[in-house]
C-alpha cells in the first residue's frame, strides 16, 4: 500500500533505548519514531531484540537507559504512567495468552469492566461488535480451549481492541499457527491496518509487510540495522546483513 | 492360531474382520485369556475368603476362651471417668457411648479449627513466598523450611511443654482485660445474655442480610453502570457496626461472668485448655507450611503469559492475582489441598501424646482399656476417621469438578 494514512502526531517515540539482561546488551541505542496511523513491520534473526523492543513499549520489559514516550506519556517509574500507557497500547502475543478459565466473551469484557469501569452490557455489546469484526461472534460463549489456534488469535486481537487502544503491538502473531490458519489472522490484521490503526508488528510474513507496512525495520544484534519503505527494503536492501537475511527467508 | 484367523475372516455375513478369533475346541482353557483371568480371580477370591474366615474364626474362638462378650452393649454402661474438655454435658456417670460422642466432637473441633487456620495461614505464606519483597519472601521461605522439616509430634511437644506448660501457676496468672493466662489454659469471662440482648442478635442477623443485599446490588450496579463499590469494607462495617450500636443504645444488655480464683484453680468463665491450644497451634502451623508450598506450586503453574496478557490489558497486579491467577491456580491446588486436610484430621490423633481428649485418646484409649472391647472400639474409631476423610474428599472433589477448565 503506497498511500500512507500516517498523520503528524507522534504516537511512539524511543530515544537512545538501551537494555541489558545482566551482562548481555540486548538493545543498543534504539531510536524510533512512530506516527499516528503508521504501520511498522520489524524483522530480523532470532535473538536480535525485536520482541524485547516492542515489549519495552508497554513495560512488559524494563529498559535501563533512554526514553520511551507513548502518546505524550513518558514511561518512567510512575505506576500511574505505566497504567495509562497500557490503556493506550494493545498487545497480541505469539501464544495468544487467552484466559482459559473464562469464555471468549468474558475474556473480551474483563479489562473494560475492571480497568475502564464500563457497564457490563455496554462492554458486552462492544465485545460482540469486535468479535463480529474478527468473524467469530458464534464462538462467544465457548472457552478458548475449544477453539483452533487461528480462532484464538483472532479472539486475542478482539480482546485487545475492546480497550480501544491507540497503538497495537503484535509479537509474532502467526508464528505459533498452522499454515492454513495464518491467512485468517493476517486478514484481520490487514483490515485493522486499513482502518488506520497504528501498528508495530514483529513478523516474518513478508507478504503482509509488502501489503500494509509504511516502513520495514531490520534488526540484528540489538540494533536497528536498516529501515526503509517496503518496496526499497525488499528490492534494494542496502546492508549486507539485510541482504543475507532476505535471501535466506525469501529463497523458498 | 492361523487357522482361527482365516476362519473368522470368512464369515458368511461378510462383516468386518473381528480382531479376536473365537476359541475353537482345540484351544486349551488355560491358554484362553478370558478363561485364564477368570480362573485367577476365582483363586484369589477363595484365598482371600479363607484368610478372612481364619481371622474371624480365630478371634471369636479366642474371645470365647477368655470370656469376653462381643457386641456393642458396653456403650450403654457407665464410663466412670472424667474428661478434661467436653462440648456436651458429660459427667463420670455418663455412658461409654457418651465418651465416644465427646471424643468425636473434640476431634471434629480440632480438625475444623486446624483446617480453618492452616488454610488462611498457608495461602498467605504461599503468596508471600512469591512476593517481590525480599524480606517477605525470605520470611515465608524460612517459616516453611523450618516448620515443614520438624516432626509434628516434636512441634506439639514444643508448644505444650516448652511454651504453654512454662506459663505461671493459676495463682500467678497473667491478667489481661479480665482474662487469665496460666499453665491450666486461657480463662475468659463468659458472656451472659440479659434482657434485650435479642435485639443485638437481631441486629447482627439483619446486618448479615444487609451485606448480602449490598453485594447483590453492587454487582448489579457494576453491570449497569460500571461503578464499583467497596462491598467487603461496607459489609464489615455493617456486621460489626449495627450490632455494636444496638448493643450500646440498649444499655449494654450483657453481663460477664468473671472467672474467680478458688483454691488452686479458677471457677466460672470459659476455659480453653492448653492441650487444645498447643495441638491447634502445632497442627495449623505445620500444615500451613505444606499448604503454602501447594499454593506456590499452583500459582507457578499458571503460565507467565497469563500475567503478561493481563498487564498488557492494564489490569493491576492485585486484580490479576484475584481474577486471573488464583482461579487458574485453584485447579492445581485443590487435589493436594485435600490431602493436606485429610492429613491434618488424621494427625489430630497425636492429641494422645499431650492428653487432649480427642477420639483416640478418650475412646480408643481410656474406654478401650476399661472395657477391653478392642475390636468394637477400634472398628468404631477407624470408621469415624474413614467417614471424616471420605466426607472431606467428597466435598473437595465436588468443588474441584466445579472449577475445572472446559476444553473441547
Amino acid at each position: 500500500m503506497s498511500h500512507s494514512q500516517a498523520t503528524d502526531k507522534l504516537m511512539v517515540e524511543l530515544r537512545d533505548l538501551n537494555k541489558w539482561y545482566g551482562e548481555f546488551h540486548v538493545l543498543k541505542n534504539i531510536n524510533l519514531e512512530v506516527r499516528q496511523g503508521e504501520k511498522i513491520v520489524i524483522c530480523g534473526p532470532s535473538g536480535s531484540g525485536k520482541s524485547t523492543m516492542i515489549r519495552c513499549i508497554n513495560h512488559l520489559e524494563e529498559h535501563q537507559k533512554g526514553d520511551i514516550i507513548v502518546s505524550d506519556i513518558p514511561l518512567n517509574e510512575d505506576i500511574k504512567n505505566i497504567e495509562a500507557i497500557r490503556k493506550e497500547v494493545g498487545m497480541v502475543f505469539q501464544h495468544f495468552n487467552l484466559f482459559p478459565h473464562l469464555t471468549v466473551l468474558e475474556n473480551c469484557v474483563l479489562a473494560p469492566i475492571w480497568v475502564k469501569k464500563m457497564p457490563r452490557k455496554e462492554a458486552e455489546a462492544r465485545a460482540m461488535e469486535l468479535l463480529e469484526r474478527v468473524k467469530i461472534p458464534d464462538q462467544a460463549l465457548k472457552y478458548p480451549g475449544q477453539l483452533s489456534g487461528g480462532q484464538q488469535q483472532r479472539v486475542a486481537i478482539a480482546r485487545s481492541l475492546c480497550m480501544n487502544p491507540d497503538v497495537m503491538l503484535f509479537d509474532e502473531p502467526t508464528s505459533a499457527l498452522d499454515p492454513e490458519m495464518i491467512k485468517e489472522v493476517l486478514d484481520v490484521m490487514i483490515e485493522l491496518a486499513n482502518e488506520g490503526m497504528t501498528m508495530l508488528c514483529v513478523t516474518h510474513e513478508m507478504g503482509f509487510a509488502k501489503t500494509v507496512a509504511d516502513r520495514v525495520i531490520f534488526m540484528d544484534g540489538g540494533q536497528i540495522v536498516e529501515e526503509n519503505e517496503p518496496h526499497e527494503f525488499f528490492n534494494n536492501p542496502q546492508h549486507e546483513r539485510t541482504q543475507l537475511f532476505l535471501s535466506q527467508i525469501l529463497q523458498h | 492360531m492361523s487357522s482361527d484367523i482365516s476362519n473368522s475372516s470368512h464369515k458368511p455375513d461378510g462383516g468386518p474382520v473381528q480382531p479376536k478369533s473365537p476359541p475353537t475346541d482345540k484351544t486349551k482353557f488355560w491358554n484362553d485369556p478370558k478363561k485364564r483371568s477368570l480362573l485367577f480371580q476365582v483363586l484369589l477370591l477363595s484365598a482371600l475368603g479363607f484368610v478372612f474366615y481364619t481371622i474371624i474364626d480365630n478371634t471369636l474362638t479366642n474371645l470365647e476362651q477368655r470370656g469376653i462378650t462381643t457386641g456393642f452393649d458396653f456403650l450403654t454402661s457407665e464410663a466412670g471417668f472424667g474428661i478434661a474438655m467436653s462440648l456436651i454435658d458429660y459427667t463420670e456417670a455418663s455412658s461409654y457411648g457418651m465418651t465416644f460422642l465427646v471424643g468425636l466432637l473434640n476431634t471434629i473441633l480440632i480438625a475444623v479449627m486446624g483446617i480453618f487456620a492452616a488454610t488462611i495461614l498457608g495461602f498467605i505464606l504461599g503468596v508471600a513466598r512469591l512476593s517481590d519483597n525480599w524480606l517477605i519472601s525470605k520470611f515465608a521461605t524460612f517459616y516453611i523450611e523450618i516448620f515443614r522439616n520438624i516432626p509434628l509430634l516434636l512441634q506439639i511437644f514444643f508448644w505444650y511443654f516448652a511454651v504453654l506448660r512454662t506459663l505461671p501457676h493459676p495463682r500467678q496468672s497473667i491478667e489481661f482485660l479480665g482474662s487469665f493466662i496460666n499453665n491450666r489454659g486461657f480463662i475468659f469471662p463468659a458472656p451472659v445474655a440479659e434482657d434485650g440482648f435479642g435485639l443485638v442478635v437481631f441486629g447482627f442477623i439483619a446486618a448479615v442480610l444487609g451485606s448480602w443485599i449490598i453485594s447483590r446490588w453492587s454487582a448489579k450496579r457494576q453491570e449497569r453502570t460500571g461503578q464499583q463499590f467497596p462491598v467487603f469494607l461496607a459489609s464489615i462495617g455493617l456486621i460489626v457496626g449495627v450490632p455494636l450500636i444496638l448493643f450500646l443504645l440498649s444499655g449494654m444488655p450483657m453481663g460477664l461472668e468473671h472467672p474467680e480464683l478458688k483454691g488452686f484453680n479458677f471457677r466460672g468463665g470459659i476455659t480453653v485448655i492448653p492441650e487444645l491450644i498447643a495441638l491447634w497451634l502445632a497442627l495449623s502451623i505445620y500444615t500451613a507450611a505444606f499448604i503454602a508450598e501447594t499454593v506456590r506450586a499452583g500459582i507457578l503453574a499458571v503460565s507467565h503469559g497469563q500475567t503478561e496478557a493481563a498487564s498488557a490489558l492494564g489490569i493491576s497486579k492485585g486484580k490479576t492475582l484475584r481474577l486471573i491467577v488464583i482461579p487458574q491456580a485453584m485447579r492445581v491446588v485443590i487435589p493436594p489441598l485435600t490431602s493436606q486436610y485429610l492429613n491434618l484430621t488424621k494427625n489430630s490423633s497425636l492429641a494422645t501424646a499431650i492428653g487432649y481428649p480427642d477420639l483416640v485418646n478418650v475412646f480408643a484409649g481410656t474406654t478401650l482399656n476399661q472395657t477391653g472391647q478392642a475390636i468394637e472400639v477400634i472398628a468404631m474409631t477407624m470408621a469415624v476417621y474413614l467417614t471424616l476423610s471420605l466426607l472431606t474428599s467428597f466435598f473437595m472433589n465436588w468443588y474441584n469438578a466445579r472449577i475445572q477448565l472446559t476444553e473441547r
